[in-house]
Parts: structure tokens; sequence; C-alpha cells
């Protein structure tokens, strides 16, 4: 039933002539490019671009769109991504006029309505956090742990410290040492702890004057809530330093723990997984930070203050901010999207929220656990990390082959070889929004699975458009653009 | 190549001594365990080395490995031939497969190296 | 579920956080709403504001009010691309693969350039993987030149992305509204690792890309050029200018303004810089049986394998806002990205002639420009702001508000095909010095026209529909 004519590259699709849009003659005609701009500046042959119509996109990228999995379409417990249902009511308010049609330039008292939603959002990530001053700025988690370290330093600079080290567990997310040597900190990575918690022996050891932020991921990699937070961050905070948390996995604890609260400093959210800004297929996200109060002064800006006397919304930009991490407030779209979902939920809804994801975790790893055993923790939060290590050694069947596997099955695969502390780990996290029909039928259909012929598995996936690609070749030969020749 | 001949770093490099001129390359080990290599990064000819400093990259789909240098010196020769076939590397780690040669400055830098059999116990430790 | 689990309450789950670490109270949100109730909110706060559909947008400084075809909403509105996640998964990802590919090379096609990411954040942090990825390239990490004539907030990003790098950013001072290149010559030296060009610049005017470029290779430094795309339908391509490293600010092609994002970052490079990009590569290769498929590429440039070494920290992208250009470029091929620029041009050129016609109103530089120009207003660029606001339009911003440095009486016009030479006539009337009294009763009439006119999303005040639309009331 594949329409495999319609999803040739585009550029195979293109007959000259065609156009997908038609515009109106110049009600200016007498003043033509070539009149008004010098010939040097101007082109003189068209864009080498492809040439279809309307209804050749349409379909081509409509066909295109059916060979992807999704979340609208299937079950999708990637772990550490929190693919839950993005509600549909998001997509029409964020569309309305007066939202979507707004110039970032326009006057302030033009943008109230925008303006009081954003302050609102700050206000309500603050009570989340337990931190009360947000910046909303960051395009993306990555973005928020950048714009946060530079705070970090700001804040340090200003008290006449110069600390060079940023320190964070092996199993961080990889965007966590990026993000330091990109804010210019050297970058310490501690050792294995035991059952995946940071080994407070180790990290003392690395404490001193030198020392600016501890980053950790609470609930962290493993889904576990790390069990001396507290300590931990008692530890920094008497060698003069801060502790980040970094909000990937606030879904376990809305309403029921705060960053704030347990130690933490400054943190990130990641509005487009908690608070369901749809993914579209890789961002855009949103990352605002959290910080406390006596690093207010130092967050990016502009962010907006709400004028009692007046009741009028303002643009403002912090005595000391580090400056702009993007051009414009933010990834606004995606900040309406998360106000709505906080809106729609309100304060008991986000902790029954949490409630459900983790419940919703802790059953399917029970029920899992016979056939995919998870090494670390009793209980877990919102997610959990198998391992596959006894398959592989018993049976020769890798992580990778049930991830590939899971696909003709109609289940999109769980994160797989992440975290790097659990060898051959799968990190599922279910989320709150699957029902448990859902949840058994994933578990019937891995413990199916396993039961197959292994080689049945390592060819795996056999239903999909495509089977596994020679990632080998994509990489020493890399075909990055399409051009007359590279057709294979 | 005779492998009890070479000297060996923890890093899993291996040299092999030419009067002053090292050559050096990465061991099977260390191929085998970055699984299929994608692309090498060569130091500059010319270019001044301590021990330990960074001298190159071995890129898999998945993973990428630093060269570190065992012994100082200057770079001599690069194997320019790697570039176009990485398969020299798995093929043969310890002849076509050399990465670069140091003008050693300070022989003495060999003392510090492992011979085969401390490398092989290394290995298998690492393996496990 | 509890039973299974073996415990007799969802509490119990929560015992793993230490009692003292948890919150005895509930979250100070406001209660649930109904879908019904957050319409009724969301609309409210809506009204609000005021957005194009209601005032016709002669704003521009980065952002600007085009066309949206409706097939751009139809693809992008698919449930199969927006929820989707990052296509870790090849097999069940070929969709947003070969639309990535696609965007990649459509990308290249636009901009002269031998290789694009599938995206980054905007144009701002765009510029600033750039410079990084210059001084990497060059290995050169003491000095960056950037042109006075680059977009503020841009400048101010790279600023902050620099905050502990021990690296000067030297600013070439564009009095003239474009750089003269032997101010460029001046600043730069042979430890310069890039230098920044955006063209047309922040000003509206054009560079001399061709020659600065030239003057950076010289010195051993890469030429990064910031582009508008919409203007690459009649200038010539960075790529044929000598660019090393092309970036840019997508969002005119078929995003809405939506208050300033999200849009997209674009970064396309010459060939042999590849291994130095930031962000996702998706690039074409074979499956088993030997069928052409996509995958992401060259991940080990990327943060969640080389760490604390990788290209940059981005993760997250702008997939879905890099879907809707691959659709509008796709629609619009090489004619239509030719009609919108040469529509954007002679309006804008039109404008310009008759708004500098008032008195007290001239161009502040006499430089070539494309569809967005600088105003010198005797009456200092509020004045105007106000007046036009008053006939019904937004025009600016003021140079003022977008740096401190800028004087008072200039202001920003931009002109997209979206606007028609009533508009630009009615505008023009507004704001003459002595017009705000005497064309009271035409600008009010204007006002109510124009908010008749584009209701719908990303359909303002196409005058197309617009003359339709009177036509229609005149034969009725």
């Amino acid at each position: 039933m594949r329409n495999e004519q319609a999803t040739q590259l585009l550029f195979d699709l293109s007959v000259p002539g065609r156009c997908g849009a038609e515009y109106p003659e110049s009600d200016c005609p007498e003043f033509s490019s070539t009149a008004c701009i010098p010939a040097e500046f101007l082109s003189d042959t068209p864009l080498p671009l492809p040439e279809v119509n309307e209804p050749d996109v349409i379909r081509h990228f409509t066909n295109l769109s059916t060979l992807n999995m999704s979340v609208d379409t299937h079950y999708y417990p990637l772990g550490s991504c929190t693919m839950k249902y993005n509600p549909k009511r998001h997509e029409r308010l964020a569309a309305v006029p007066g939202l979507v049609d707004l110039h970032p330039w326009q006057a302030e008292e033009s943008l109230q309505g925008m303006l009081q939603i954003q302050y609102e959002m700050q206000q309500m990530l603050g009570e989340i956090a337990g931190l009360p001053a947000v910046s909303l700025q960051p395009a993306a988690g990555a973005q928020g742990e950048l714009a946060a370290l530079l705070v970090a330093s700001a804040y340090f600079q200003d008290k006449g410290e110069h600390r060079s080290k940023v320190i964070f567990p092996n199993s961080a997310h990889g965007t966590n040492p990026a993000s330091a040597a990109l804010a210019g900190f050297d970058c310490i990575q501690l050792g294995a702890g035991k059952n995946g918690f940071v080994d407070l022996d180790e990290l003392k050891e690395h404490l001193d004057d030198q020392t600016a932020v501890f980053m950790i991921t609470n609930p962290n990699t493993l889904g576990l809530f790390e069990p001396e937070i507290d300590e931990i961050s008692k530890m920094l905070h008497d060698v003069g330093g801060l502790v980040y948390i970094d909000g990937a996995n606030m879904n376990a604890i809305l309403g029921i723990a705060r960053p704030g609260d347990f130690g933490g400093d400054m943190m990130h959210y990641n509005v487009h997984k908690t608070f369901t800004g749809p993914h579209g297929a890789g961002g855009p996200g949103s990352g605002p930070i959290a910080v406390r109060d006596f690093l207010a002064d130092y967050l990016p800006g502009p962010v907006v203050a709400h004028d009692e006397e007046s009741g009028q919304y303002k643009l403002q930009t912090p005595p000391k901010s580090i400056g702009r991490v993007r051009s414009f407030f933010g990834n606004v779209g995606i900040l309406l999207r998360g106000y709505f979902y906080l809106r729609t939920l309100g304060g008991d809804g986000l902790k029954e929220l949490s409630e459900h994801a983790v419940l919703n975790a802790n059953y399917l790893k029970e029920k899992l656990k016979h056939v995919l055993p998870v090494p670390n923790g009793e209980r877990c939060m919102h997610e959990f990390v198998a391992s596959a290590q006894h398959l592989q050694k018993e049976l020769g069947v890798s992580a990778m082959d049930i991830a590939k596997r899971l696909l003709d099955y109609g289940f999109h695969a769980p994160t797989v070889y992440f975290p790097l502390v659990v060898p051959e780990a799968i990190m599922v996290e279910p989320t709150e929004t699957e029902s448990k029909a859902t949840l058994d039928a994933f578990v019937e259909t891995i413990e199916k699975i396993i039961a197959e012929d292994p080689e049945l598995l390592h060819t795996a996936p056999h239903s999909t458009p495509v089977s596994r690609p020679d990632d080998v070749k994509a990489a020493r030969n890399p075909i990055l653009c399409w051009s007359p020749v590279c057709d294979v | 190549m005779d492998l009890a001949s070479l000297k060996y770093a923890k890093s899993h490099e291996w040299v092999a001594v030419d009067g002053e001129i090292a050559t050096i390359g990465i061991t099977d080990f260390a191929v085998k365990a970055l699984t299929d290599l994608v692309y090498v990064d060569l130091p500059a000819v010319g270019g001044q080395l301590g021990v330990g400093d960074n001298c190159g990259e071995v890129e898999s789909v998945k993973a990428v490995s630093d060269l570190y240098a065992p012994v100082s010196g200057e770079i001599v020769e690069v194997n320019e031939e790697i570039s176009d076939n990485l398969d020299l590397l798995s093929d043969d780690a310890f002849g076509a497969g050399w990465i670069l040669k140091i003008k050693m400055s300070s022989p003495g830098d060999l003392d510090n190296l492992l011979d085969r059999t401390t490398y092989e116990q290394i290995c298998q430790n690492e393996d496990h | 579920m509890l039973d299974t689990i073996g415990v007799d309450s969802i509490e119990t789950l929560f015992d793993q956080i230490p009692e003292s670490l948890q919150l005895k109270r509930p979250l100070d949100i406001p209660p649930k709403l109904s879908e019904l109730e957050l319409e009724q909110v969301a609309r409210e706060l809506a009204a609000l504001n005021v957005g194009s559909s209601a005032r016709p947008c002669f704003l521009g400084g980065g952002v600007y009010d085009h066309f949206i075809p409706s097939a751009v909403d139809a693809i992008a509105g698919r449930s199969e691309y927006y929820t989707a996640y990052t296509p870790y998964q090849a097999e069940a990802s070929q969709g947003s693969l070969q639309t990535f590919f696609e965007f990649q090379t459509l990308v290249c096609q636009l901009t002269g350039m031998n290789v694009s990411n599938a995206s980054l954040y905007e144009g701002g942090t765009a510029v600033s993987e750039a410079v990084f990825m210059a001084m990497r390239c060059t290995k050169r990490h003491g000095r960056d030149d950037e042109l006075g004539s680059v977009h503020p907030e841009y400048r101010q990003v790279v600023e902050t992305y620099l905050g502990r790098m021990d690296c000067e950013l030297v600013i070439v001072p564009t009095p003239g509204g474009t750089v003269a290149p032997a101010a460029v010559e001046e600043a730069i030296d042979d430890k310069t690792a890039c230098v920044v060009i955006q063209h047309p610049n922040f000003y509206g005017c054009l560079e001399e890309v061709e020659q600065i470029s030239a003057m950076a290779h010289k010195h051993g430094a890469l030429s990064i050029v910031s582009f508008d795309p919409i203007s690459l339908g009649i200038l010539k391509r960075p790529g044929d200018l000598g660019a090393d490293i092309a970036v840019g600010e997508g969002q005119s092609l078929g995003t809405p303004m939506q208050y300033g994002g999200p849009f997209l970052g674009i970064l396309a490079c010459k060939q042999k810089f590849v291994r130095q990009m930031p962000g996702r590569l998706i690039g074409q290769t074979t499956d088993r049986n030997g069928k052409r498929c996509f995958v992401l590429n060259l991940q080990a440039r990327e943060q969640h394998i080389r760490r604390e070494k990788a290209t940059s920290n981005i993760c997250t992208n702008q997939g879905l806002i890099a879907i809707r250009a691959t659709v509008f470029m796709s629609l619009l091929g090489p004619a239509g990205m030719r009609q919108v620029a040469e529509l954007s041009c002679s309006k804008a050129h039109y404008a310009a002639q008759k708004l500098t016609e008032q008195d007290g109103i001239e161009l502040a530089f006499d430089q070539p420009f494309f569809k967005e120009f600088t105003l010198q207003c005797r009456d200092g660029a509020e004045v105007i702001i106000e007046r036009a606001k008053t006939a019904g339009f937004d025009i600016g911003p003021a140079l003022r508000r977008v740096s401190n440095s800028e004087s008072e009486d200039r202001l920003l016009v931009a002109v997209t095909e979206c606007r028609s030479r009533e508009e630009i006539d009615a505008l023009a009337n507004a704001i003459a010095s002595c017009a705000v009294d005497t064309i009271g009763g035409e600008a009010a009439e204007s006002q109510q026209e124009a908010a008749a006119c584009g209701s719908s999303v990303g359909a303002p005040h196409d005058p197309a529909l617009r003359s339709a639309r009177s036509s229609t009331r005149k034969t009725t």
C-alpha cells in the first residue's frame, strides 16, 4: 500500500516550470529589483530549487510522514524523553490571532495579554521548582544549562571568586559536560557510585575553592531519587559552590518534591517534555531556568515584570544580567503550550500526573523484571533502566535486537545503551498517559520477543519501511546533501 | 611484526623503535573495542609532542577515542593512507595501519611503557 | 496495579524521597480548567494583544510578516511529524529523516554552500555557533571581528556565549550604514578567527560581502555571512560571495512571528569544515537490502558521544520549524522565491520613496537595500511610530529600542509582499508631521478595512485577497 512514487526524493519529483505557490503582480511595478538594486548584488541565475506543485508537495510529505512512529500513532516509551500525549487544544490555542501573529518589536501596550501569560508562566515555574526567579529565554534544556552556568560564573565573579570546575556524575546527560565546556569550565566526571548513586567520598575529593557547580539530574538517569541529595548540596554549599538540577526528569516529582527544597540552587525545565510541547521530530523545545533569589540579578533577559500600581506588564533586563542567550523573548510557541497545560491541570492535577507516571513505571517494572531485570533500585520513579546483559550472554540477544524487534510489533523502542553505567541498558519511561492495557500489551510483546529465534531478532526489524541502515557506510563517506550524482 | 618487540601504553598505543624514530599505532584490542572505524584525525607533521599529549583521534559510529603520545618528540611523518582506507587499521593494526612517526627527544620515555605480557593483562582486566 | 507492585498506596511509591524533602502542601497554582474554560481564558488574554492580523505590520528588525501558504500548516500539523521524537530509531523515522535530508539540500541550494545541518535554535545562536566553529576550524581562539551592522541582539548573544572565553570581540564601525572595506582591513590581523557580516545588514543595507570575505581569507580567517533567506530570491548567495559559513534566521520561510519563537537557526558551510559543524546531520546510506535510507550521521561530533569535547551542547533543535521551511521552499521553488523577493523589494522601494516624501523624513543611509530600510526622522522615531499606530499601522523598531548606542531619530521599516500600495500610501499620510488631525477619518477607515481583511492565521493581508474582497464589496 506504500506509495513509493510519492516518497522519491523531492528533487526527483521536480518538473521544470512547476510551482506550488502563486503570488499577485506587484502593485508597485515601477520599482523592479533591477531598477532598485545595483546589478553587482543581483543573482543572474534562478535558485536551483526543485520545481513541484502543491498537490505533489502534499502527497510527498503526507506519505513521508506515514513512515514515522509518533506519540499519536504508537506507544513511545522512550526513556528520559517523556513522550506523553500532547493535548490537541494547545495547537488550536497557540495559533489564535493575538498570540500567533505578534511581532517582538510591537509596543508593550499591545502585548499585555502575552506578557501576562509569560509572567504567570514565570510564577508557576518558580513555584513548582521552589526556586523563585525564572528566565524563560533558553530555547532548550541544553541552552538552559549553559545559561545557568554563566549565571553561576557571573555570581562568583561578582563576589571576586574565579572558580574553574564543574562536576557531574558519569550517568549525566552528555549536554551537562558539553554545556560546562562551552561555558569555559573544566569538566570533572565522577566514577560509578554504588547502585548508580553519587559516591559522596569521591565527590568530596573534588570539592574545594575552585568548585563552581555540581550538576545532577534528580531523579537521576536510572530513574531513582538520589537519597543523599540533601547531604550533597550541603557539601557543595560548604565549599561555596552551587548545585544545578538537570530538570529532565521533573515528570516524576511535580508537586511532590521541589529542587529548591532538596538543595538545588538552579535548574532548567524541559517544557517540551514535562509540559507537552510536541517534540516535532527533534524540536523545538523550551528550557527555562529557575534560580534562587540571590542569583536573580544575573539571569538572562529580558524577563517579565509586573507593576502592581499600574497593573501593566513590562519587559525588564535583570541588573547584572549575563545578557541574552538568543534573540527575542524565547520559544514562545512552546511556552504557550506549557502554560495551557499547567492551567488545564492546576496544582492538584500536576501532582496527580506525577503519581500516575510513577505508578505506571513501577507497574511496568514489576511486570517486566522477570524477563528484563533492573539492576538498580527496588522501586523506581517515573522510569527505570533494565538490562539485557543476561540475554546477551545466554542467547546473544542484545538490547538493540529487542529494540528493533519491538518496532515490528508496533511499539516504539525504549532508549537503549543509556545511561552507560548499565550494561545493555533498556530505559523505559511509560508516562502517565498510557493505559494499563497498553502497558500489559507491551509486556506480553517483550515476553514473546525474548522467546523468539535470536536470528529473527538480529535481523529485525522486518516490517518497517526500511531495515537496519548501514551506519558505517554513512559515516565513512558522508552524503549529506542530494546531488544529481549521489543517487544509489 | 613481532608483537613482543613492541612497547605499549595503557591508553592502547603501540610503539616500534628504529633508532631515534618511534612508529606509533593503536593496538588490535583498541581497534576491536571501537568496532567499525569511520574516521581518523591525524596530527600535523612538524608538531612537537610531550608524553601524554593528544595527537589525534580515532572515531567509530558511536564512539571517539583520543590518541596520546607515548613518547615525546617531533612528528616527522603521518600515515595519510589510512584516512582513505580505514580497513588498514582493522586488518593490519601493527603494520600498514601505523598512524604517526615521532623523532624522539627523550628515548628514556620508552622505559615507562609496558611490555606485551603486562599490556595483555591490562586488556584482559578491561574486558571484564 | 498497586497489588502487582506490592504496595498499598501510591504514596508508598514515593517513600524513596526522604520525608523531610517532600512538599507537604498543595502547589500554589490556579485550579484546573476544562477545555471550554481554557479556551475562554486564552481568547480573553489574546484579545489584550494587537497582532498583525488586526494591524498591518511594517515591523522588521529580524522578524518579518511574510505570507505562509496553507500547505505549510497542513503538513506541519500532521501528528506523525509533530509528535515524533528525534529520529534515533532510523527504521521508524524515515519520514523525518528524509524530510531533514531534503531540508539540508534545500538550504544548500538556497545558500550555495555544500552542507547544512538539520537546524539550530534561531538566527542569533546560529551566529554564535558559527563563531565557535570558526575558532575550531582556524585553531584561533583569541579574536573575532563582527561588523557593527550585524543585528545587535545577535551580537549580544555572541558576547554572552563568549562570556568566560579569553577572546576579543572587535566591532567594526559602520557609520555610513555599511562597513567601509578599509575599516575591516584595519580591524583584522593574523590572529582573527572570523569576520561576521550580515547581508542585508541590520539597517537593511547591502554589504560588500565578496570584498570583505576576500580580506578575511587573506589573513587566514573565515567569512561568516548572516543572510535573509527571502533575499536570496534575487540577491547573490553567500556561497557565491566567498562565505565559509552561512547562517540565518529561517522564520521568514513559513513560520509565524509568534512573539519571537520558536524560529529556525540555519547553518551551512563548505564541505571541508563538516566535522566541525554543530548540531545534527542527516546522511544518506543503504539498509540491509541495499535500499536507500537516511540516518543521523557523524554523531561522534555531538554531545551524547563526545561530551565535553562536542562541537556544541545542542541536543533538541528546531525540527518542526525545519519541516515548515522545507515545505515552504518546496512550494515556492525558484519562481516563487524570486516572486516573494521581487514583491518585497518593489514594495519596500515604493515605501521608501513615499515615506521620504514627507517633511522631516529621509533615508538614514544612501545605500542599496532589499526589503528593509532605515529612516532618519526629524521628530524622533517614537513620534513616527505613534503616528503610524494612531492610523492603524505598526512600524519600527526604533533603532534605540534595539540598542542603546543607536540614535533616537532612526527607525527601521520593513515591507513584505503582504503589504499593499494603499497601505503604504496611508502609512505615508499618517506619518507626515501635520497629518494626525487632518487624516483622522481616512486612517480610521483604513484601520477598519485592515481588520476586516486579515483575520485568518498565516494569511495576513494577502493583496490578492484584499482586492478580491473590495471588488466583491463593489458589486454587491
